[in-house]
């Protein structure tokens, strides 16, 4: 009776990518406790929210994918209305216009985009899988651009970037022309300087500080020189858990969030380092097995996607506590504290873990 | 076949999308290759250059507040100043329960209850590692009874803040302002400014009045202090330091004790008053009346003391002379009387007969005249003197209504003044367009009419009837009113004057000027409006009184004021300048619900005007009950009452 429950709840669970996330979240809990300066509450509120988008990723590991695939015009459609309801009633907090209150319930539709864009150009492609024609490839990346541009404008530049690489993916996966990839690449190299004038002062600051942080060391730069230091004086093995100085000093800003990647690079060191990018690498290499082995061509696309947009995450926020990519507001994914993206992230590996399950059920 | 051709593409498919899956594969591990050789870089090959400057951390950068600026009177009476002072401060983040903490503290310094909801309020608006005071200017003994207990406590610390006092408390309130904790909005506002590492701690931020307008100048530079630090962050010793740059001092042009004058002579009514100097501008008193005490602001309000001010039906915190609107009544008049004659329409000896009303051609609604049965023959100047309701419905009629707004808009009504101060109203000059626009609906010649004595859709703030009657006196040159006059180097001393700026050159015939001056200069004398004002003043005073309607009244309906509740009471306007030759200083008053300008708001202006060009101070008030007037002499004073 036991097993027989216990064999329902794992049944469409992936044993490999599970135990994986676990542990990448149980070494996220260890890293915050030192990060929050050994606040205990902060810890427990953060398994909670854990627990609460491990919830959401079984539920989403038992829909099968082709419900997801009837869902994803829904889901776009809706995050579209709200993303303008948020563009005209959002509410304004730290200069942007993220949030919107429905009743009771204040939500970011920029994270239901998160899921939802990925999902709906993945249907799109595999409704047209033997006819793929360059006005597909163009209609795919305007339905991506309409959402990227709205959320850019909140400003959010960190989600923009994020949902922008999960649509770009997306449409490579599918078959986007090499020669036009190049061409675009060339056609962004002579756009770069137009973009440039169109963000705004405080990210074009950013950009600046990043090539020169020493511009302005009290101001932008802080935290890239905070976040370099901790790391650099980590050294090979690091200054051992709860004894990084950068972090327990308060040198280090928003060090339980964006930036607790220099405290766990402070504490554990060059082995930690790539002991951990060893762990994303394996959560990487599970979602592209999955991908590979899907069965259509809609979780292919998603799948892949999912997968690659997580890398994104981790590479941008790696990247930019190391000093090599601008600082953009993008958190260490399973790490940092926070909820909404948590559960965001956890809902793409259910829907992973959905797709490879749900494969067996179908081919026998 | 077509099965075939099916399968065959699906593999195809696959094929494809197995390769360039392939091709991220090799592109993640790219990136994760370039990530771990920055490790390498960063964590061996500088290892030691980065743990030289971890060590180096320990020693901080810690900002130095400047000075804010002082606001001082045009006599250098200190209007705003700082001092230093012991806070308790709680940092949340270091606190196990912070609740548990303020109860321990209280058992040896006092902590209030509004202490600790001024506490709740700061920390739902702070980070939680930010200290937020829980007290604040504690006395020695306080400070040295923490200290002993100071290691029963980490998270909390005793700091010596600088504050910002005001010690006039009431005085001028509304146009110094206030300083207040910056908040969320204020940071965006700094950080889209590019002035946040400014601000590094820094705790308050001008608010409102000249300490918002002026925030850049009293702000001044941060300085920092290399600090050397111990290992649960406390400084040891000083290294090195940059100094902070104090900010400016403001000089303004206003008289502290006149405005203390103006604002003594409001008694209990409510209302506004501005007194500019015409030659250039400086803005000498600047009453609000009720006002508030600007130091309530500075360490974030009581709630208590919040809703009494915010809910109070006398509306206190509202900056009246440049957000309250009115109509302005027959203050109007001298500036209509003068579109007339600017428009060659009204020149004496023309006059009128006035049966006491005015009716337009083929209608017969009667616009009565205050006055019933009328004020027999009238010309322009003796309109203005007996305000003569008839003479100005007629003139308005006569020149319309684009013609007599596009004229009076020289004296700056329907928009702003342009006053060194933020959120200034423009009152309304009402025009056709402006109806059609609003409204939808056409205009009616009736509405012409009454716009002649300043009623209708007219409004003004007392700050622009102010400016009118200053760019009047001025005979038509308007300068920009100045609250500061210079602004001072705190370090130096040295003033930078805040210079005099003509805005408009109103072409006008000194002729006509001198025909509307006689008219109000023989409104102080006997025979006139305000005749009581004038009583025994030795320099001449041209002068305009105005009444405005809280309620309209009905056609037929007499105006019963005892029948009224005292809120649905006219206000009552008065402008005036002096002297009447040589114009120094020109004044506008409302007193709201103050029934008749030249009883009530007038011997304000007069007290103000006795001050600014005799030196007279006003004779301590009589203890005696009812209207200011009660004892004037002057026969005119019936019919003082009716306008």
């Amino acid at each position: 009776m036991i097993s027989r429950f216990g064999s329902y709840v794992v049944r469409h669970i992936d044993s490999f990518l599970m135990g994986s996330l676990l542990f990448t979240m149980l070494v996220g809990l260890f890293v915050l406790y030192s990060a929050s300066g050994q606040n205990v509450d902060r810890v427990l509120s953060q398994a909670a929210n854990m627990g609460a988008a491990l919830g959401i990723l079984w539920i989403a590991a038992n829909i099968a994918p082709q419900h997801l695939e009837r869902l994803a015009l829904p889901v776009y459609i809706l995050g579209m209305v709200l993303l303008v309801g948020v563009f005209f009633f959002g509410e304004i907090s730290h200069g942007a216009r993220r949030w919107l209150h429905i009743g009771l319930v204040r939500i970011q539709p920029s994270e239901l985009m998160k899921i939802g864009v990925p999902m709906l150009l993945a249907w799109y492609f595999s409704r047209r899988d033997n006819t793929l024609r360059l006005s597909n490839h163009a209609i795919g990346a305007l339905l991506l651009a309409i959402p990227v541009a709205f959320i850019m404008k909140q400003p959010d530049l960190g989600t923009s970037l994020l949902i922008a690489s999960s649509g770009f993916y997306v449409l490579f996966l599918a078959g986007l022309s090499w020669r036009l990839l190049i061409g675009l690449a060339v056609f962004a190299g002579v756009m770069a300087p137009i973009f440039w004038t169109m963000l705004h002062d405080y990210q074009r600051k950013r950009i600046e500080i990043l090539f020169d942080p020493y511009q302005d060391p009290l101001g932008a730069g802080y935290h890239t020189i905070q976040a370099t230091i901790a790391l650099g004086s980590g050294g090979m093995a690091g200054k051992g858990w709860l004894h990084g100085t950068q972090s327990q000093l308060d040198f280090l800003p928003e060090r339980t969030t964006d930036f607790i990647f220099a405290v766990f690079g402070e504490e554990f060191g060059l082995m930690g380092n790539l002991l951990l990018l060893l762990l994303f690498t394996l959560i990487i290499g599970r979602g592209m097995v999955i991908a590979a082995q899907a069965q259509n061509m809609f979780c292919r696309l998603l799948a892949g996607s999912i997968t690659l947009t997580f890398f994104t995450y981790v590479f941008v926020n790696i990247g930019m506590v190391s000093g090599i990519l601008p600082v953009v507001g993008v958190p260490l994914p399973l790490i940092s504290y926070g909820g909404t993206s948590l559960v965001t992230l956890l809902l793409g590996f259910g829907i992973l873990m959905s797709i490879h399950t749900h494969k067996k059920l179908v081919t026998s | 076949m077509n099965y075939r051709s099916e399968l065959r593409n699906y593999q195809l498919e696959q094929h494809n999308f197995r390769l360039r899956l392939a091709f991220m594969a090799v592109l993640v591990l790219v990136c994760f290759g370039i990530l771990g050789s920055r490790f390498f870089f960063l964590q061996m090959m500088k290892y030691d250059y980065f743990q030289t400057l971890a060590e180096n951390n320990r020693i901080s950068l810690v900002p130095i507040v400047p000075n804010r600026g002082l606001i001082l009177d045009r006599n250098g009476v200190i209007l705003a100043h700082n001092f230093f002072a012991y806070t308790l401060e709680i940092t949340p983040s270091k606190v196990k329960n912070v609740e548990d903490t303020i109860n321990e503290i209280s058992e040896f310094i006092e902590v209030s209850a509004a202490d600790r909801k001024r506490f709740k309020k700061l920390r739902a608006q702070s980070h939680s590692f930010e200290s937020v005071p829980i007290r604040t200017h504690l006395n020695e003994t306080e400070a040295a009874r923490f200290a002993v207990n100071r290691y029963r406590f980490p998270g909390v610390e005793i700091r010596s803040r600088l504050f910002r006092h005001y010690p006039e408390n009431n005085l001028g309130a509304h146009m110094i302002g206030y300083i207040g904790r910056i908040n969320d909005r204020d940071l965006t506002a700094l950080s889209e400014s590019n002035e946040l590492s400014n601000y590094k701690g820094s705790d308050h931020i001008g608010k409102s009045g000249l300490e918002q307008y002026y925030e850049r100048q009293l702000h001044g530079t941060t300085g920092f202090q290399q600090v050397e630090i111990d290992a649960d962050g406390h400084a040891v010793r000083v290294l090195s330091s940059t100094p902070p740059v104090p900010g400016d001092n403001l000089i303004l042009s206003m008289d502290s004790k006149l405005q203390r004058i103006g604002e003594e002579a409001f008694g209990d009514h409510r209302g506004a008053l501005v007194a500019i100097n015409p030659k250039n501008g400086e803005v000498l008193a600047y009453v609000s009346q009720p006002t508030f005490d600007p130091n309530l602001f500075v360490d974030g309000i009581d709630s208590e003391s919040w809703k009494a001010l915010n809910d109070s039906i006398d509306k206190p915190l509202i900056n009246r002379p440049m957000r309250g609107i009115y109509p302005p009544g027959s203050t109007f008049k001298p500036f209509v009387a003068l579109a007339g004659l600017e428009a060659g329409k009204r020149e004496p000896p023309f006059s009128i007969s006035d049966p006491g009303y005015f009716m337009l051609p083929g209608s017969s609604h009667r616009y009565r005249d205050w006055k019933p049965g009328g004020h027999g023959q009238v010309d322009v100047q003796r309109a203005i003197t007996v305000s003569c309701d008839t003479f100005f419905y007629g003139l308005a009629l006569d020149l319309g209504i684009e013609r007599l707004t596009s004229f009076v808009s020289h004296f700056g009504f329907g928009r702003k003044t342009d006053i060194d101060m933020k959120g200034e109203m423009s009152g309304l000059l009402p025009t056709p367009e402006w109806k059609w626009k609003r409204w939808k609906q056409r205009w009616f010649p009736g509405e012409t009419v009454i716009t002649g004595i300043g009623q209708g859709y007219t409004l003004v703030t007392p700050l622009q009837l102010a400016q009118a009657t200053a760019i009047l006196a001025n005979k038509g040159v308007a300068m920009r009113p100045r609250l500061v006059n210079s602004i001072q180097n705190a370090r130096n001393g040295v003033t930078t004057p805040n210079p005099a700026v003509v805005v408009d050159r109103v072409a006008l015939d000194p002729h006509h000027v001198e025909i509307v001056t006689q008219g109000m200069v023989d409104v102080t004398l006997p025979g006139g409006t305000a005749a009581s004002v004038g009583a025994g003043s030795p320099y001449a005073i041209a002068a305009k009184t105005g009444t405005a309607q809280v309620i309209g009244i009905k056609q037929n309906e007499k105006y019963n004021e005892s029948k009224i509740n005292e809120r649905h009471l006219d206000h009552a306007l008065f402008i005036a300048y002096a002297p009447a030759d040589d114009p120094t200083i020109a004044v506008a008053v409302i007193v709201e619900n103050g029934r008749h300008g030249g009883s009530t708001a007038g011997p304000i202006a007069r007290k103000i005007m006795d001050y600014y060009l005799l030196g007279k101070e006003p004779s301590p008030p009589v203890p005696a009950a009812g209207p200011a007037v009660v004892n004037s002499p002057e026969p005119t004073h019936e019919e003082e009452l009716h306008d």
